[in-house]
């Protein structure tokens, strides 16, 4: 069975070792996916499978069989320009070389989810009733897993927070 | 550097000493720091777009046909002779193209050193790269694996065996103290500073501090890994790299090929992360020498570790800081000596006994600084070299001596700041360090801070406030030229091979031509990022901007020039000098007549031309040898340490930013806060860990060097004075690095503040704070 | 990364049958074997996946909760009846590592994580007899701000890095285990092995033998009443320098029940045994508490790097009982 990438099917690497990374990268030229750390360490190549936020670096793509892959190029709509949540980057400056950004971006949608879905954080009070809103120290913890090294911290949650807001409304 | 520097340099400046300003760049104040239209307002940045849709090309994703990809094997000594080197089985592997070693690397030169002499070099030490079987540093490259694939290079390099002879080698910084050496000058600067009897003084001193500090080694860390695609075409090199130097890698790549600069092409238009690091290091020359053996193109991607065996970081220093005063609080002696390491063959002064003359006014000074030569990996630049590490250690001595003065830390600042030079009495260009001060002190509500340390609690949180100066110098670069193309629309084009490490440079650029040639933004655009590009000096030393921005100035001057021979006698600007018109709507005008004016477009279809180009170039920096140009911040934090663990929570972070005038509301936000977050790194987690018995780093993932998470980082407010500067460029002094400074000081002295814990060794982990 | 043959298995027996024969290692999310892989620490011929493997997680009749292997940490540390009968593990999951990282890794492949020593790390250019028996140590004498203050031995003072492993440990958890030599089921305290003069031998997993299901037994006041802190060096995405899972039932003003393990003290998780004794019938104060984490740390063995543990340690299992003693202390 192929991988889905964005909708479309591609086949599996013949080498098992090639990351889901790689096989963006490197093979299919989907270059959208950064590669930082390659151990799990930064959250650059932060991508989402079957929906949920996973690392690619750590994924080998054989994992990835007869599932369904997002990355950064496949997040808008037909004929959408940007994701509301690449709009709010943009518009809070929450990047600056723009390396992390797309792992940023990626990350941010299914914490979105999980928020809405109620699964608890680490910082979260109350773990029985779950997320007390999506409090700036929730969005904290919860994009703890990618790192930002040019220091776009705050835009980066303020973005985030347009984005839920515009979710609540 | 040399005692003949010395000697250049301070004739340099005796001379300047009795040249009239007004005949020195930045003679006028440039009218852009008050007439602005574009420059000073929040705009997006031009490249967000393609950075937040992942379309921003990085060096490691320029596809190219044939490529072959690169691994790394690096030395596991510091010092000696490899004896075998058996790298048959790596050969042999499944998909290898080649294996490089001393022994069939090609012959290169030693790139030239990065400094002040050269513009188009960027080495960053002076070893020869794989040229012999010696090992100078732990982490040295053995050998380079070319493969098909990223998979089999990186299994192939696992294959290759090494044997060394290991001779002794010094890596440990408290032997190397013994014999350091003193260098006759640091930077521009003369080492030794003695002003008056400090000794003297000290020991007469009302109040007096005398404590040593110590910075560890560390590392910049950028997201994206240094990486480059590499192809020779012919006798041509075309290298696309990763980094904050295109013509500095221009010249070195040259030198060390033995090819014309001309026969060297460097494109970098995105840079993932640089601050300091990205420049040459050894796996772009290597890269290149395996893509020539090959006759293929080559992809280098450093994996993290590589990146720590190859890429130096900020080098580990130590500090004493002798502060005496009157009951007053007025200095009356510092005295600021250290170590820092600086291998041999490293090229990186770290600055740190700079910060201390230019601050605060002082009857006496005694500074100079020590270099511990080790068998380590050359030392670099990371974000506010030597004020990074220079501000921890006076701004925390400041603090334990308003301490002992039982003052306010902020009032001790007012009492002893500078109002020129402290040791040349040279004047600021600008200078209001009290103005940032006082801004940050009402933001943070500094009247809050309880001046006994450990007062102020909640629950098993004990709560302080701390706040320390920063500084950084203004830097010119001299030869960084930009052309202005306007066309017949009308439409303006800039073009330089200037860099994009996330500062906004285009952006900020555009701001400026278009307020420079009085057009609306829509009109100006802005090419950056290769070397086909008029010349750009590195992105380093917060200059970029300013010398960029000199440049597009000249550049603007020489248009008018060549606009009014186009216009020739035929126009409402007959017989003008340039002198006597400025841009305004499009056009030119007379300054004291605006209904003398013509359009660029009806200018040059007069002329029937399609288009005027012109390039001009930032000349010397002279204004920096006669004026004591500095920005200054004032750094505020509040933070909580738990008594239970020592843990530290940052609750709220101020920085007041008197660094002239502020071109980009939003990019220049950014830029602080970013300085200020390495700050933070630096004040708490982050921390190269180099294994004194092996030289050896042992930090080499992300998973060990700590830099900060979005959890570490409060909301931070940045403010800024925003009084411009009469002698630079659009009224403005860089702010690249400036933010980095003085936080972990002020961190420090926060952490004081909140358990009369007095930590002098960065970080500030845990383990340090007993509140058993 | 050596070249390996990768298969998927779609069920336990598949998994058992093609997870025979040498070198073959199972693979999980990945996160730490692939990692491990890359850095050629460890290497195998054929990875067999068992991350399809049943994910679910169930209670039982009598009233415990049983976990399949492949079950997600977010999984876990999202499930109702852990998030409320079982919070010290949902509070452990969610201090660990990643979100991300905690979609992929799997429980089984949890329990299974190696050390996070950097000379464990550097298959290069250090000694590890972990990695490479009989070689030597060289985080003896080096970094070793992160490593064991008890149960360590001259061949090595590694820390197990897992957070959920030290609660399961406090919740009494059992592994259930399934081989060529058929199933059986062990408490996961059992598990893990100190290092002795074997510091390679890390479990008590037989070759070809794969984790199941964890399974945890009915909750009681002190799994309900139950906090679990760590201690790191920055507040997120890092691993312990130490862990405190802490469960207690204070009845009369007397600790009725308590439960108590460490993390980033030891080889495995830390049952603080003697700590626990100390309390049991005691006044539930902050006295009492010091004074059993006191003793509990007794036999420690700091070394240069890592001597502010026992402090810290200590004070964290205070504080840790102390809260869950609320105003019954």
């Amino acid at each position: 069975m192929p991988i889905s990438i964005n909708g479309a099917d591609y086949p599996l690497p013949d080498d098992p070792r090639v990351s889901l990374l790689d096989l963006l990268r490197e093979r299919e030229g989907l270059t959208g996916t950064k590669l930082g750390c390659n151990q799990g360490a930064c959250g650059a190549c932060t991508v989402l499978l079957d929906g949920e936020r996973v690392l690619s670096c750590l994924t080998l793509a054989v994992q990835a069989e007869g599932r369904e892959v997002v990355t950064i190029e496949g997040l808008t709509g037909d004929g959408e320009e940007l994701h509301p949540l690449q709009q709010a980057f943009i518009d809070h400056d929450g990047f600056q070389c723009g390396y992390c950004t797309p792992g940023q971006i990626c990350s941010a949608i299914a914490m979105a989810q999980e928020l809405r879905r109620g699964d608890p954080s680490h910082v979260t009070a109350d773990l029985a009733s779950g997320p007390n809103g999506p409090t700036r120290e929730e969005i904290r913890e919860r994009m703890s897993g990618n790192l930002c090294r040019c220091g776009a911290h705050n835009g980066i949650v303020e973005a985030i927070e347009v984005l839920l807001a515009g979710e609540a409304a | 550097m040399s005692k003949l520097q010395n000697a250049l340099v301070g004739g340099v400046r005796t001379v300047l000493e009795h040249i009239p300003a007004a005949w020195l760049p930045g003679a006028s104040p440039d009218h852009l720091a008050e007439r602005r239209v574009a420059l000073g307002t929040q705009q997006p940045r031009i490249d967000g777009p393609e950075k937040v849709r992942g379309m921003a090309r990085f060096a490691a994703e320029v596809p190219m046909d044939e490529l072959l990809h690169a691994a790394f094997v690096h030395s596991t000594i510091a010092r000696g002779t490899i004896v075998e080197l058996d790298i048959a089985a790596a050969e042999a592997a499944p998909g290898v193209g080649l294996v490089m070693t001393h022994r069939n690397a090609p012959k290169m030169k030693v790139p030239p050193s990065i400094g002040l002499t050269s513009m188009k070099a960027a080495g960053n030490h002076t070893l020869p790269i794989m040229q012999d079987a010696e090992i100078r540093w732990n982490g040295q490259v053995v050998a380079v694996i070319l493969a098909e694939t990223r998979e089999q290079a990186d299994h192939a390099a696992s294959l290759v065996n090494v044997l060394y002879d290991a001779a002794p080698s010094r890596t440990r910084f408290e032997e190397g103290k013994a014999n350091a050496r003193t260098p006759h000058s640091i930077q521009m600067d003369q080492n030794r500073l003695e002003k008056g009897n400090a000794t003297k003084k000290l020991a007469q001193a009302a109040v007096s501090i005398d404590a040593t500090y110590s910075t560890p080694w560390e590392s910049h860390n950028p997201i994206e890994p240094h990486a480059a695609t590499i192809a020779w075409e012919g006798e041509k090199l075309i290298v696309h790299d990763a980094t904050q130097m295109i013509h500095g890698t221009v010249g070195s790549l040259a030198k060390v090929f033995g090819i014309k600069d001309d026969d060297v092409f460097v494109s970098s238009p995105f840079v993932g992360g640089g601050f300091g690091a990205k420049g040459l290091w050894d796996h772009q020359i290597l890269g290149a020498a395996a893509a020539k053996l090959t006759g293929r193109p080559v992809r280098i991607r450093l994996s993290r570790e590589s990146m720590h065996r190859l890429v130096g970081g900020r080098t580990q220093t130590e500090q004493r800081v002798a502060l005496g005063a009157d009951a007053d609080g007025k200095l009356k002696a510092l005295l600021h000596h250290g170590y820092a390491t600086k291998p041999r063959h490293s090229i990186t002064d770290e600055a740190f006994s700079q910060t201390g003359r230019s601050l605060y006014a002082c009857e006496s000074f005694d500074v100079v600084q020590h270099y511990v030569d080790l068998d380590l990996l050359a030392n670099s630049f990371m974000r506010a070299p030597g004020e990074a590490p220079g501000t921890f250690a006076i701004e925390c001595a400041m603090d334990e001596l308003a301490h002992a003065l039982n003052m306010d830390p902020v009032e001790l600042r007012r009492r002893n700041v500078a109002t020129c030079d402290p040791v040349s009495g040279a004047p600021h260009s600008q200078s209001d360090m009290m103005a940032a001060y006082d801004m940050g002190a009402e933001r943070i509500g500094w009247d809050r801070r309880s001046p006994e340390p450990r007062t102020r609690s909640e629950g098993e949180w004990l709560i302080g406030m701390g706040c320390a100066t920063g500084t950084f110098p203004f830097l010119r670069m001299p030869g960084t030229a930009a052309r202005i193309t306007v066309d017949a629309t009308g439409h303006a084009h800039v073009a330089s091979a200037a860099h994009e490490m996330g500062m906004g440079t285009a952006t900020v650029q555009r701001q400026h031509a278009a307020d420079r040639l009085g057009l609306p933004l829509d009109s100006v655009s802005v090419t950056i990022g290769d070397s086909t590009l008029p010349y750009g000096a590195l992105a380093g030393g917060s200059s970029q901007t300013a010398s960029l921005g000199a440049a597009i100035s000249a550049a603007s001057d020489k248009l008018a020039e060549q606009l009014l021979r186009l216009a020739g006698n035929d126009t409402p600007l007959a017989g003008l000098k340039p002198g006597e018109v400025e841009f305004a709507d499009g056009g030119l005008r007379k300054i004291d007549d605006p209904s003398r004016h013509e359009t660029f477009a009806s200018i040059l279809g007069r002329a029937s031309q399609a288009e005027v180009s012109v390039t001009g170039e930032s000349k010397a920096p002279m204004e920096m040898l006669k004026f004591s140009m500095h920005s200054t911040s004032a750094v505020f934090c509040e933070l909580r340490v738990s008594e239970v663990t020592g843990e530290i929570r940052i609750d709220r972070l101020v920085g007041a930013f008197d660094c002239g005038r502020i071109l980009n509301a939003q990019t220049a936000t950014s830029q602080f806060k970013g300085g200020m977050i390495m700050g933070l790194g630096m004040a708490l987690t982050e921390e190269t860990l180099l294994d004194e018995r092996s030289g050896r780093i042992m930090s080499t993932s992300l998973a060990e060097y700590h830099v900060p998470v979005h959890l570490d980082v409060p909301d931070i407010d940045v403010l800024w004075t925003d009084i411009p500067d009469p002698r630079t460029p659009m009224g403005a002094r860089g702010i690249g690095e400036i933010g980095t400074t003085g936080v972990a000081a002020a961190v420090a002295n926060a952490v004081f503040n909140a358990t009369g814990v007095r930590v002098r060794d960065l970080p500030i982990t845990l383990d340090k704070l007993d509140l058993g | 990364m050596t070249p390996f043959a990768y298969r998927s298995a779609a069920n336990c027996a598949e998994a058992l049958s093609l997870g025979t024969g040498g070198d073959v290692r199972f693979l999980g999310g990945g996160t730490n074997l692939v990692d491990l892989l890359r850095q050629n620490v460890e290497s195998a011929a054929q990875l067999v996946d068992v991350s399809r493997l049943s994910g679910s997680i169930d209670e039982t009749d009598n009233g415990s909760l049983l976990i399949g292997a492949s079950v997600t940490n977010s999984a876990l540390a999202a499930h109702p009846l852990v998030r409320s009968r079982y919070p010290m593990l949902s509070r452990a999951l969610l201090a660990g590592a990643s979100a991300q990282i905690r979609n992929m890794a799997t429980v089984g492949g949890n329990v299974m994580q190696r050390t996070r020593c950097v000379y464990f790390y550097d298959a290069d250019g250090a000694r590890c007899n972990k990695r490479q028996p009989g070689s030597g140590c060289d985080a003896i004498g080096g970094f070793n701000r992160y490593h064991a203050i008890l149960g360590a031995s001259q061949d090595c003072i590694a820390t197990h890095p897992s957070d959920m492993c030290v609660a399961l440990v406090a919740l009494d958890a059992l592994v259930h285990l399934d081989g060529p030599d058929g199933q059986r089921t062990m408490p996961l305290a059992g598990f893990h092995q100190l290092p002795g003069t074997h510091p390679e031998i890390e479990t008590v997993l037989q070759p070809g033998e794969l984790i199941t299901a964890i399974e945890l037994p009915p909750a009681t006041t002190a799994t309900t009443n139950s906090e679990y802190r760590k201690v790191r060096d920055r507040s997120s995405y890092a691993f312990a320098l130490i862990a405190v899972a802490g469960g207690l039932e204070v009845v009369d003003g007397k600790v009725a029940d308590v439960r108590i393990a460490l993390g980033g003290v030891a080889a495995k998780p830390w049952r603080a045994e003697r700590a626990e004794a100390a309390l049991r019938g005691s006044p539930a104060t902050r006295a009492n508490f010091m004074a059993a984490a006191a003793e509990e740390l007794a036999p420690a063995q700091p070394l240069d790097g890592n001597a502010f543990k026992i402090g810290l340690v200590q004070r964290t299992i205070a504080a840790v009982l102390t809260s869950l003693a609320g105003d019954q202390a």
